[in-house]
């Protein structure tokens, strides 16, 4: 029979491959005849680029090629999902200290090496603009010319990427009604992705075509991408995306990728670009804020009004920065119920690496001043912190941004869950604090992935899913839809992803869709499979269709029971063949919609953390660390508690150790692994503690939301809030380091 | 254009006999020479582990060995811990607990639990973070990395 | 593109000629954890790097010889975190040992060679100034001591001279109980850089000895012979100015991205005094000798 696959922590499909080291990613494909090429940038965030001088490069034995920007097609080719701003190689200035400059190729690494470091670019160093206010200064130079901007843009002589405006209500008519208003400025800071596996992508000339080999999140958009630039139909752009070896939003959208591609087709050769880690710190990373939020309270503690000003820092490029932006402000008042609300939210660009997608999505920054707020107008209105949010939160049903999807959960369950397992309420010990925080993210607001599933004249089954598997462990969850719904073992089930060639399109991978979304598509292409094997055994068996039912392996008809592979091979009869189901999952635009459209699901998530602060040094420990979310159903709860878990230590790793150091002149000065720090198996909380609550009421296959996102929402603000009720201070920027910490409680601040 | 020097090396039991450059490390040849492509590139300055090897009995970041160092050595990647084609009670472990999540720190996390586990068969959990804290992990899979260490003692043991 | 000869000398000697032969193109190679770091990013070109590992001479790693504890040159961290005689003899220099770096990295760094790069921030240097160590240095015109309180000049240069290769660390059987404890200031509690380093010693005669890094060009090695300090009933009021005193020497780096001046000099002190307590408590308990 069957066996029970869903809500089962099945093991990991392609668990084997990663624990013998077989598992292929992108820099460990060996193509013949390869190419190895190196990037080359200066030391510098803002040049003028006089003239390179490529004598000594080309003169390297190996050295095959050379590319800048004078070899490629002119005007320079522009690309970007958002804004096509960003060139192949570096034209005329360089704008963020790693923008590729050039690209070498060469035999060996070696060589390519040894040509980039004696590539001589002449270049004039330029006044750089690294935070907020300096970019925002009437004076400052500006990151982007007017010619690179949008058309017809307002702001282009500014460094204002973007302004947007949300909101409803009159927040000055409601300030009359505010008992306590509470205003700070909050700042998030500019951190990276760090997956373990760096960026890398492979290109190879195909006939009239070209083949690529990606670290890449959304091969479709790569492919997309790639085909405008290279002026070729898509049939002909064929993506290959390995699973990866880590991305948490990083590895989305294209950079170097384009270069690669044009270097595989000018030489005739494959061309293999592996990224070292610092490069891949300079290539992508994280928006990071600073929000001033407002935030007005009747005095028994309800919200009367929010009003927030967020400027995003985005970097030298748009990317896809200004739709975490927006997706970030969107909900920056947070799942509560609040009676006016004025939110204006700008991308800064900046000449600092280009922020792209990470985990989270910029509501991290958000959530960060707005519960941080909340626990200052509780503390002062002498109302407990957690009955705060209870009487603010929206619950199941409610519409608490108008316009926009209501709340998908019970979410009073969740945050009183979180609040139970922390024991709150209990008293703490001398030195130590507790805090509570809530975020709230909306899943995809657009998107369609296709699902096709092959069901093989022996009973096992192949599926094809355009989404990647980046750890989060898609590939299995899928498999095990397939299993239950088609009767076949987990082990006789084949899931073929990465494959534009091959595989149908999913539009991407991200805002925790994957689950939902290709979930939905391989239910629907199981379900087709379904419905063809009931017709097939209607004539097969001379029964209605209607009397036959069919479902989680099982053909039942009025008088017998058989298996669904049996019918398939009976149905199949000598000749063979297999029965294919497809099925789609589409969220379309809502027309209007600020965002482009509602949320198909939420993520909603309580975290709660105990500390103790050494008032000495300063140093934190996390005592505990719970973290509590509305899944609807985990698929796989094992794969789930990894990834809340996952979630919440990298977001302790943002509140305590992770940021960007700049020098003066706007240089990274802390790339690579011995500086940038990131938690280790000896930062980990002391107790750790990640639950699920499924009420069965998502979208997505058996009530299935999104997942992997919310455990590192509000990690800031419940660690900041512990650290605040240990020490009576309220630090509002991060990390929260030990210096930092020590710094606070002896100034106050 | 460098000269080659000529090293042996013994890796997962079979013997190589290689020329290499005297400024590549095991890591580049291990990867590059052999095609044992298990063990990962990362950080390249001893911080990751993502490219952790066994020489010699110790665990070492082979991005930071010269291979002409590791000439006449023994040494144990990720490749050689299964047997016969079937996976050690480690490895099964990390499968049992989804200790691999996106997988790439995983081989370097192999090895040193291989390690620790030959020295010392009953680790406390406060153990095996001390003896994998040079692995870093992005996916934070940690916890369940030390559940499968302590579940693969407790097998061995019994 | 580096390239350079790899020598494999099989003797001290050997090794010293070598050494004479290539002058300043030549590195020494004991655990590379710094080298291979150098030679990649192209901070130096040698023409020769000279691995230490086929020495014979340099094994045992760890010895007792004519009343000293001997460490040779290709000893690597892990083996003095785990060596019974440094145990039991000089703890705090295990302690700082079992700090540096990883399990993979410990099994690669060799005191040696932490010594002779003169890092200020080098772990192993504070217990090893407290404990009195010399270095040995062999060149072609023979052997000479160096203790190690004259060995470090700033951060990169020590007094060696041209020729000379430092062969072990000699470190004198303690003649008195001493209690000492390491410490180290890090950003985090898993493996780190430390943004101080200190150890602190204190004898059965009252003496104290402070020792520590990463708050100015090399480590300082400061003494009180008063017995305040080393005396557990004296007041914070009598401790204070004499620690001031010795803390007197620190002048952190202002462009360090590890921690700001202000926080490394509070540090000091904070981690200066818990390190007295600790010594303290440990020569009571006779814990250490």
């Amino acid at each position: 029979m069957t066996t029970q696959a869903i809500g089962a922590s099945l093991p990991r499909v392609g668990g084997e491959e990663r624990v013998t080291g077989g598992l292929e990613y992108v820099a460990d494909i060996r193509l013949t005849n390869v190419l190895h090429a190196k990037l080359v940038t200066i030391d510098c965030a803002r040049a003028r680029l006089i003239s390179i001088d490529k004598t000594a490069a080309e003169a390297v034995p190996g050295v095959r090629l050379v590319m800048t920007a004078d070899d490629l097609p002119q005007p320079m080719l522009r690309f970007g999902p958002q804004v096509e701003d960003r060139p192949v190689l570096a034209v005329g200035e360089v704008r963020y200290h790693g923008e590729p400059v050039a690209l070498v190729a060469a035999e060996t690494k070696d060589a390519a090496e040894e040509g980039a470091r004696l590539l001589k670019v002449e270049y004039e160093e330029l006044p750089a603009v690294f935070t907020v206010d300096a970019a925002l200064d009437p004076a400052a130079p500006l990151v982007q010319e007017a010619a690179i901007r949008r058309p017809g843009d307002p702001l282009a002589d500014t460094n204002k990427f973007s302004e947007h405006h949300y909101g409803w209500g009159d927040v000055e008519a409601a300030e009359s009604e505010a008992d306590l208003v509470v205003e700070h400025t909050y700042e998030y800071p500019m951190v990276t992705q760090f997956a373990i596996e760096p960026h890398a992508c492979q290109a190879a000339p195909d006939g009239d075509g070209i083949m690529m080999w990606a670290t890449t999140q959304h091969p479709y958009q790569l492919q997309k991408i790639l085909a405008k630039l290279l002026d070729m139909p898509l049939s002909k752009v064929r993506v290959f995306a390995p699973d990866l070896g880590g991305a948490f939003g990083g590895k989305q959208w294209p950079h170097m990728h384009p270069a690669v591609a044009f270097a595989a087709l000018r030489t005739g050769r494959p061309v293999k670009l592996v990224m070292t880690l610092e490069e891949s710190f300079q290539a992508v990373r994280r928006t990071s804020a600073k929000v001033r939020y407002r935030t007005g309270f009747r005095s028994d503690g309800t919200l009367v009004f929010e009003d927030v000003e967020s400027n995003f820092l985005i970097g030298a490029y748009a990317d896809i920065a200004d739709r975490v932006v927006t997706k970030g402000n969107w909900l920056a008042a947070g799942p509560y119920r609040v009676p006016a609300v004025r939110i204006i939210a700008r991308g800064i660009l900046s000449n600092t690496p280009p922020a792209t997608a990470m985990r989270g999505f910029g509501i991290p920054e958000t959530a960060w001043p707005r519960e941080m707020n909340l626990d200052e107008g509780a503390i002062a209105l002498g109302i407990d912190r957690l009955e705060i949010r209870l009487r603010n939160l929206a619950r199941q049903g409610e519409e608490f941004v108008p316009g926009e999807t209501p709340a998908d959960g019970d979410w009073e369950q969740t945050v009183r869950r979180a609040a139970e397992l922390i024991d709150w309420g209990q008293p703490l010990a001398e030195g130590r604090g507790r805090g509570l925080a809530l975020g709230c993210k909306s899943g995809p607001t657009t998107g369609i992935s296709y699902g096709t599933v092959r069901f093989l004249s022996d009973g096992s089954a192949i599926l094809l899913s355009g989404v990647s598997d980046m750890g989060q462990g898609a590939r299995t969850v899928y498999a095990q839809i397939v299993a239950h719904e088609l009767g076949v073992p987990m082990e006789k089930i084949t899931v073929i992803m990465g494959d534009t060639g091959v595989v149908p399109f999913t539009q991407q991978t991200s805002a925790s869709r994957s689950t939902v979304l290709m979930g939905n598509a391989t239910l629907g292409a199981c379900r087709d499979i379904q419905h063809q094997l009931q017709k097939a055994a209607a004539g097969l068996y001379g029964v209605d269709e209607s009397e036959i039912i069919v479902e989680r392996g099982v053909v039942r008809l009025p008088n017998r029971e058989l298996s669904l592979a049996d019918v398939l091979k009976a149905a199949l009869g000598s000749l063979g063949g297999e029965f294919i189901g497809n099925g789609v999952d589409r969220k379309d635009p809502t027309p209007g919609h600020p965002i482009k459209g509602t949320a198909y699901f939420y993520e909603f998530n309580c975290t709660a953390i105990d500390v103790e602060v050494d008032r000495g040094t300063g140093e934190v420990t996390v005592l505990r660390h719970i973290t509590v979310a509305d899944t609807g159903k985990s698929l796989n709860p094992m794969q789930v508690s990894g990834q809340d878990d996952g979630a919440a230590i990298m977001g302790l790793g943002h509140s305590m150790m992770e940021h960007y150091i700049f020098d003066e002149k706007g240089r990274v000065r802390n790339l690579g692994a011995i500086d940038y720090r990131i938690p280790t198996s000896k930062d980990l909380p002391l107790e750790l503690i990640s639950e699920q609550i499924e009420n069965g009421d998502g979208p997505g296959p058996y009530g299935a939301k999104g997942v992997s996102e919310g455990a590192l929402l509000c990690t800031a603000p419940a660690l900041g809030a512990a650290v605040r009720d240990a020490t009576g201070i309220a630090i509002r920027d991060l990390p929260l380091s030990p210096e930092r910490v020590w710094r606070a409680m002896r100034d106050g601040k | 254009m460098s000269d080659r020097f000529p090293i042996e090396l013994t890796v997962n039991g079979r013997h190589y006999a290689l020329e290499v450059a005297v400024h590549h490390t095991l890591l580049d040849v291990l990867r590059d020479d052999l095609g044992l492509t298990g063990t990962k590139e990362c950080c390249v300055v001893g911080e990751c582990g993502a490219c952790t090897v066994i020489i010699d009995g110790r665990t070492v970041n082979s991005c930071l060995v010269l291979a002409v160092e590791a000439d006449g050595s023994e040494i144990l990647t990720v490749e050689g811990l299964a047997t016969a084609g079937r996976l050690s009670p480690l490895q099964q472990a990390f499968l049992d607990t989804g200790a691999a999540q996106c997988g790439f720190c995983i081989p370097g996390q192999l090895i040193s639990a291989h390690a620790l586990l030959a020295r010392n068969p009953h680790p406390t959990p406060e153990d095996i973070h001390e003896a994998l804290a040079g692995n870093l992990c992005r996916c934070a899979g940690y916890e369940q990395i030390t559940e499968a260490v302590l579940a693969a003692a407790e097998e061995v043991g019994r | 593109m580096q390239d350079f000869q790899y020598c494999r000398p099989q003797t001290v000697a050997e090794a010293v000629a070598v050494l004479a032969e290539y002058k300043e193109g030549a590195q020494i190679l004991a655990g590379g954890t710094d080298l291979v770091i150098r030679l990649r990013n192209g901070e130096i070109h040698p023409t020769a790097v000279i691995d230490l590992k086929r020495i014979a001479e340099l094994r045992p790693g760890v010895r007792r010889e004519d009343g000293c504890l001997v460490i040779s040159a290709t000893a690597v961290m892990a083996d003095i975190e785990r060596s019974e005689a440094v145990l039991r003899d000089f703890p705090a220099l295990a302690e700082a040992a079992s700090t540096v770096g990883s399990v993979q990295i410990r099994n690669r760094a060799t005191v040696v060679g932490n010594i002779c790069n003169a890092s200020p921030a080098a772990d192993t240097a504070p217990p090893l100034l407290v404990y009195d160590a010399s270095a040995v240095a062999v060149s072609p015109g023979g052997t000479r001591r160096i203790h190690l309180n004259d060995f470090f000049v700033r951060s990169g240069q020590t007094t060696l001279q041209p020729g000379e290769l430092v062969t072990g660390l000699e470190i004198p059987l303690p003649k008195r109980r001493l209690g000492a404890a390491y410490t180290r200031l890090t950003r985090r509690r898993g493996t780190d850089l430390a943004s101080i380093t200190l150890c602190c010693g204190v004898d059965e005669d009252g003496v104290t000895r402070l020792a520590y890094g990463s708050v100015g060009p090399r480590p300082v090695l400061v003494l009180d012979e008063s017995g305040t300090l080393a005396d557990p009933n004296a007041p914070d009021e009598a401790k204070t100015p004499i620690l001031e005193q010795m803390l007197a020497g620190a002048s952190p780096s202002p462009r360090s991205m590890r921690a700001g001046p202000e926080y490394r000099l509070a540090m000091l002190r904070v981690l200066g005094r818990r390190a007295l307590g600790t010594a303290i408590e440990r020569l009571a308990k006779g814990e250490a000798a």
